[in-house]
């Protein structure tokens, strides 16, 4: 179903979200850093910037979430399960990469063998409303990764700013329900145009040059090869890359508290960092930035196409914009194709 | 391109072909061009030829002496500004190297842009850069803005008072005059006027943003330890959560760990994707070490920063 909002309107239709939702969307912290946050007042949605920091599956999977609390009353252990929000939850504003993010790491956290109910009950309760890119940055490879900048899949509806209005596609049954929301109007068939118009701009800027098809073949067979040795130099060991990307969903459990009371958290972790692959026995199985380099790269690229068919990049390009060292994955990903210039074997990367 | 830049730059890696295949060192370490406009990004060369990729502008951004660290054990040449060399002195004092393990390239320092204030001035996305003269141009698909560069430094480059690095092995570029561009350190001007609860407001405030990536702390030449007082789990102490005291005690105990040894190059700052202001924090100690003990970091070769020394006079003014 095609439909508009009026921007006149878009303050309106946030407060009606929020009378009735919880309303996640984009908010700015400082000038050139924003993250998603649950809204209380529509003025807080800034969408000025195209990426948040941090992606939107910090809405599904919090960087940081209690599971469980204990507590000892008398000679008993006490648990007390974490309550989840009754209300429904709307996600505004994501971009399709971040979308198509959150399917990928629903794959790993709603499996056949296991459930996360912490990230499934977050995941059924919310309504994606997702955001077109009529500007992809030069940074963006959605398209080579198997994206695109107006990728609807994912979304139960779909805004694409015309302007002076949102042209809103109701995609889903959860997106359906709004059919009747009182700020949408019909769309008018010039809208249709512009939209075709911006999507064809998109899609060019985006291009298709970034190698990422068949990496996973050729990454068998460089388990050892001297890539490596070159690829980890200039990375310093940070969690930028992994904690802003929004596919990466490793994490850790802890303990916080005392034996009286206290509670599990789990927080994101990184395979970048020492810490992660250190065994209780003092040894390392990933002891230099090396392995650790090859395990983020190999993990997107190789192990997670071979369990789920789809590699674990969407191409948003926060890696590249946020790295300290100026690391670039699109680098890493030509450099294991034939596509490799002639000087990157002198250790470019 | 602006001459003196090239200038540099072609004897930089004259300099890099020499060693390299005088194979007086195993590799150099230094500012390659890369994708993004705005930036440079660290190479490290091991043939003469990959020497052509060196190169030298005002964006060469990163403090090289982290690497150190990562090439213990090999001969290395390596670019370094006047932070760099500072940080590089300062990890002598701390027996981090062997003799003559190090061959030191040092250019004088130009001070460097701050990509973050170019991009926030310009609408769009910045496509392509250059320098020319003192002005950077930078252009996108419908834009071309040219900026004085001198507006558009970091704060810790504006405040560099030892911009012509010291104890290298070969200098390249005549030594720059040793003057502020501005006296003090805007924030700190900012900060010291404040209220300590004001100062607490924003200090909480910017930590609040903290994500714990810890770029901060792998950006920093001086952090090496083994292991990081936030990574230990006995003695646990700090949760790795983001409750308001974990994220603050993290940002108290890293500046302080900084105290008397901190070259006051920014990247702590510039590698926060969350914009955190951290500089007002080490630049602070560093005028307050500066002012107590008469002692900057990196400058002399041989006096122990004075938090590592101990000496029956000295002054104990805080015991009241």
């Amino acid at each position: 179903m095609k439909l508009r909002l009026d921007k006149k309107d878009f303050k309106n239709f946030l407060q009606n979200l929020i009378d009735e939702y919880d309303l996640y969307a984009p908010v700015q912290l400082t000038e050139g850093v924003s993250v998603f946050k649950k809204i209380d007042q529509p003025g807080e949605v800034n969408l000025t910037q195209l990426h948040t920091q941090k992606p939107a599956k910090d809405v599904f999977f919090p960087q940081s979430e209690v599971m469980f609390r204990y507590e000892k009353v008398g000679k008993q252990n006490q648990m007390i399960s974490m309550e989840e929000g009754k209300r429904e939850r709307i996600l505004f504003g994501a971009r399709p990469c971040d979308i198509e993010a959150i399917s990928i790491i629903e794959k790993v956290f709603v499996g056949e063998e296991y459930t996360d109910v912490y990230f499934l009950e977050k995941r059924k309760k919310t309504t994606i409303i997702g955001l077109g890119c009529n500007h992809p940055l030069s940074t963006c490879f959605c398209s080579s990764a198997g994206g695109d900048p107006f990728l609807r899949a994912g979304s139960d509806l779909f805004f694409i700013d015309l302007g002076e209005a949102y042209f809103v596609e109701l995609l889903t049954e959860k997106g359906m329900a709004f059919h009747k929301n009182k700020f949408f109007k019909e769309a008018d068939p010039k809208d249709l145009t512009f939209v075709k118009e911006l999507e064809e701009k998109a899609f060019e800027k985006v291009g298709f040059s970034i190698p990422v098809d068949g990496i996973e073949k050729r990454l068998d067979l460089m388990g050892e090869s001297s890539f490596w040795d070159r690829v980890h130099e200039k990375c310093i060991g940070c969690r930028i890359c992994t904690y802003l990307c929004p596919t990466c969903h490793c994490f850790d459990m802890v303990d916080e508290g005392e034996h009286q009371r206290g509670q599990r958290v789990r927080h994101w972790d990184s395979c970048l960092s020492p810490l992660y692959s250190l065994e209780t026995s003092g040894h390392n199985p990933r002891p230099t930035c090396r392995e650790r380099t090859r395990q983020r790269l190999m993990h997107k690229f190789n192990y997670f196409p071979k369990n789920f068919n789809q590699v674990a990049c969407v191409g948003c390009g926060r890696c590249i914009l946020y790295c300290p060292v100026h690391f670039d994955i699109r680098k890493a990903i030509i450099w294991t194709s034939p596509k490799r210039p002639k000087r990157y074997e002198r250790g470019m990367i | 391109m602006e001459e003196r830049s090239k200038a540099i730059q072609d004897r930089i890696r004259e300099k890099a072909k020499e060693l390299l295949s005088k194979k007086e060192v195993d590799l150099v370490i230094g500012f390659g061009e890369w994708t993004l406009p705005l930036r440079t990004t660290p190479i490290f060369i091991r043939t003469p030829e990959g020497a052509e990729d060196l190169i030298w502008n005002s964006f060469c951004e990163n403090n090289l002496a982290i690497y150190l660290h990562k090439f213990s054990q090999f001969k290395v040449g390596i670019v370094v500004k006047g932070c760099d060399a500072r940080s590089i002195i300062a990890l002598s004092l701390e027996k981090r190297f062997k003799p003559d393990q190090l061959f030191l390239i040092g250019v004088p320092c130009q001070r460097m842009v701050d990509r973050r204030r170019v991009k926030k001035a310009v609408k769009g996305e910045i496509l392509r850069a250059h320098e020319q003269g003192d002005q950077i141009i930078v252009e996108g698909e419908d834009f071309n803005t040219t900026l004085r560069r001198d507006d558009f430094l970091y704060p810790s480059c504006q405040v560099c008072t030892h911009r012509t690095p010291m104890g290298t092995n070969v200098l390249i570029g005549d030594p720059v005059k040793e003057s502020p561009l501005i006296e003090t350190h805007p924030e700190i001007k900012e900060f010291e006027k404040k209220s300590p609860e004001e100062r607490w407001r924003f200090f909480e405030k910017e930590s609040s943003r903290c994500i714990r990536c810890y770029a901060c702390r792998e950006v920093c030449p001086m952090c090496y330890c083994a292991e990081c007082f936030v990574d230990s789990s006995n003695p646990k102490w700090i949760e790795k959560g983001f409750s308001t005291s974990d994220l603050e005690f993290y940002h108290i105990v890293r500046a302080y760990h900084q105290t008397g040894r901190c070259s006051g190059c920014g990247a702590c700052e510039r590698a926060c994707p969350m914009e955190i202001r951290l500089t007002y924090l080490t630049q602070k100690l560093n005028l307050d070490v500066r002012e107590l003990f008469d002692f900057e970091t990196g400058i002399k070769a041989d006096t122990l920063p004075p938090l590592s020394t101990f000496e029956i006079d000295d002054r104990q003014e805080f015991i009241k």
